[in-house]
């Protein structure tokens, strides 16, 4: 497989194959954090304000204690309390809960940018609560926080670089496992980044083709 | 019939409504005037039940609005509002922001509401602008928009809130225009505004809102000719 011990097809497919596992843990940790980081943001927008804080607060531990610590830690507790999860599961619930941290905050921000007299007019052609979120305040939200959900995304699949420290084999652990091997850490450095780029171009992409087109509206 | 009997409304420490007593009949026009924080948008408010009131009894045909039991998203069909900022659904074009009430409340199909929209689009002149986002629509536009959006629900009621005072001058006599009209066709209006000579002219009676009460109501020969209270006179002479 290695041929004098330079870089190979089968190393190339190594780093695919950690490139796979890092997508893999953004896409989980994304939606996780989205789904939380909307419930959480209604809250924090709508709920009395003693509830919102309290929930502002513990997230803001979240927020504020390195993600390095909050891996390690909740790596060990999941030893210590012998949930035997997989190093893949608590890199992925630690990320979620990360990310919905941002998110909430992201979410609570857009919800407050939607005028109260334009909720306060769909409310009074008769839609309920729910129908006014779903339909009117949420979608206006969307348009005005996406380009700050996108930038979470992003930031989301890099900061997936630290999960290699509870031992999951991802993107960038499998370009030091091959440089171990090959001893070009500049070419394989430099290849394990065009990766990273390649993955977050589209989201990036994506995110400026939607903004444009709700731009023209 | 909207009745309002006695209604107290406070914002914490601040008494807004101090006893408001009216009823507007089934076809009648009422203007509201009255100096600015005198509580006049707070009184529409309280009519849809989107404010609540702390005394007294708003009914409207008979169902009393802050009653418990009162299914508000049901009673609010049958009252329009617009109100002095346009407030048009910026994600929906100008069909959709029409169309989306009488789907999602009146559960209308698309296509029933399509031509329910295209009517009262129609009605107020925006038939070319169907497929438009309201950004690319003027304030004037915008406003009758908002009125159509209102109209599509079949209210029986109308309650505009000075949806004037936002305009570009010459945007307002479209709108005032589209107003007059649905007072000949003998909609019911409670109508708070600043353009005077509007409400002499479509009004079947004037309210003159002061310090959280009706200080003086009248037709409005009384009101704008014979005033009863010096401080009426003294508004009308103020603006
Ligand atoms: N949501 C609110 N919270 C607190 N005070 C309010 C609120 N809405 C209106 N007010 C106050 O109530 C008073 C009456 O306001 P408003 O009904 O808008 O008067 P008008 O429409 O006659 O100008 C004003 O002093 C205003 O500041
Ligand atoms: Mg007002």
């Amino acid at each position: 497989m290695y041929f004098g011990g330079s870089f190979s097809r089968g190393d190339f497919l190594f780093l695919l194959s950690g490139a796979v596992t890092t997508l893999s843990i953004t896409l989980v940790a994304v939606v996780i954090g989205t789904v939380l980081g909307v419930l959480f943001g209604l809250i924090r927008a709508g709920a009395p304000w003693w509830i919102g804080n309290t929930l502002g607060a513990v997230l803001d531990v979240f927020r504020s204690v390195p993600l390095l610590i909050q891996l390690v830690l909740f790596n060990s507790f999941n030893s210590m309390l012998k949930l035997n999860w997989p190093t893949f599961t608590v890199g992925c619930i630690c990320l979620g809960i990360y990310a919905s941290a941002f998110c909430t905050e992201i979410v609570r921000s857009g919800v407050g940018a939607v005028p109260q007299t334009t909720r306060r007019a769909a409310r009074s052609l008769g839609l309920t609560w729910r129908q006014e979120l779903t339909s009117i305040t949420l979608p206006i939200a969307t348009r005005i926080v996406f380009p700050s959900w996108i930038g979470l995304t992003l930031g989301v699949m890099k900061d997936t670089a630290l999960v290699l420290w509870i031992g999951i084999v991802e993107l960038l652990r499998s370009s030091q496992i091959v440089t171990s091997r090959v001893q070009e850490p500049l070419l394989i450095l430099g290849i394990t980044g065009l990766i990273y780029f390649v993955m977050s171009f589209p989201i990036a992409r994506l995110g400026n083709q939607l903004e444009k087109k709700w731009g023209t509206q | 019939m909207i009745a309002i009997e006695n209604v107290h409304k406070q914002f914490g420490a601040l008494h807004v409504l101090k006893g408001v007593d009216l009823s507007v009949q089934k076809g009648e026009v009422l203007s509201m005037i009255g100096g600015s924080g005198s509580g006049k948008s707070t009184m529409l408010m309280c009519i849809n039940g989107l404010e609540g009131i702390q005394q007294g009894r708003i009914t409207v045909d008979g169902v009393e609005v802050h009653a418990k039991a009162t299914d508000l998203n049901k009673l609010r069909r049958r009252i329009g509002i617009v109100f002095q900022q346009w407030n048009a659904f910026p994600h929906l074009t100008v069909l959709e922001n029409v169309t989306l009430a009488p789907r999602k409340v009146l559960g209308k199909s698309r296509e029933e509401a399509e031509v329910i929209a295209v009517e009262q689009l129609s009605h107020v002149g925006l038939k070319e602008k169907l497929a438009v986002f309201p950004s690319r629509l003027s304030g004037g536009q915008q406003q009758r928009m908002a009125i159509a959006r209102a109209l599509a629900m079949s209210p029986d009621y109308m309650l505009f809130d000075e949806v004037t005072s936002a305009l570009d001058p010459q945007l307002v006599g479209e709108v005032l225009d589209t107003m007059r009209m649905l007072s000949k066709e003998g909609m019911t209006m409670i109508v708070v505004t600043h353009e005077m000579r509007f409400a002499r002219e479509v009004s079947d009676r004037v309210a003159f809102f002061r310090e959280g009460r009706i200080h003086e109501i009248g037709s409005p020969d009384q009101i704008f000719e014979n005033p009863q209270q010096p401080e009426t006179a003294a508004f009308l002479k103020s603006i």
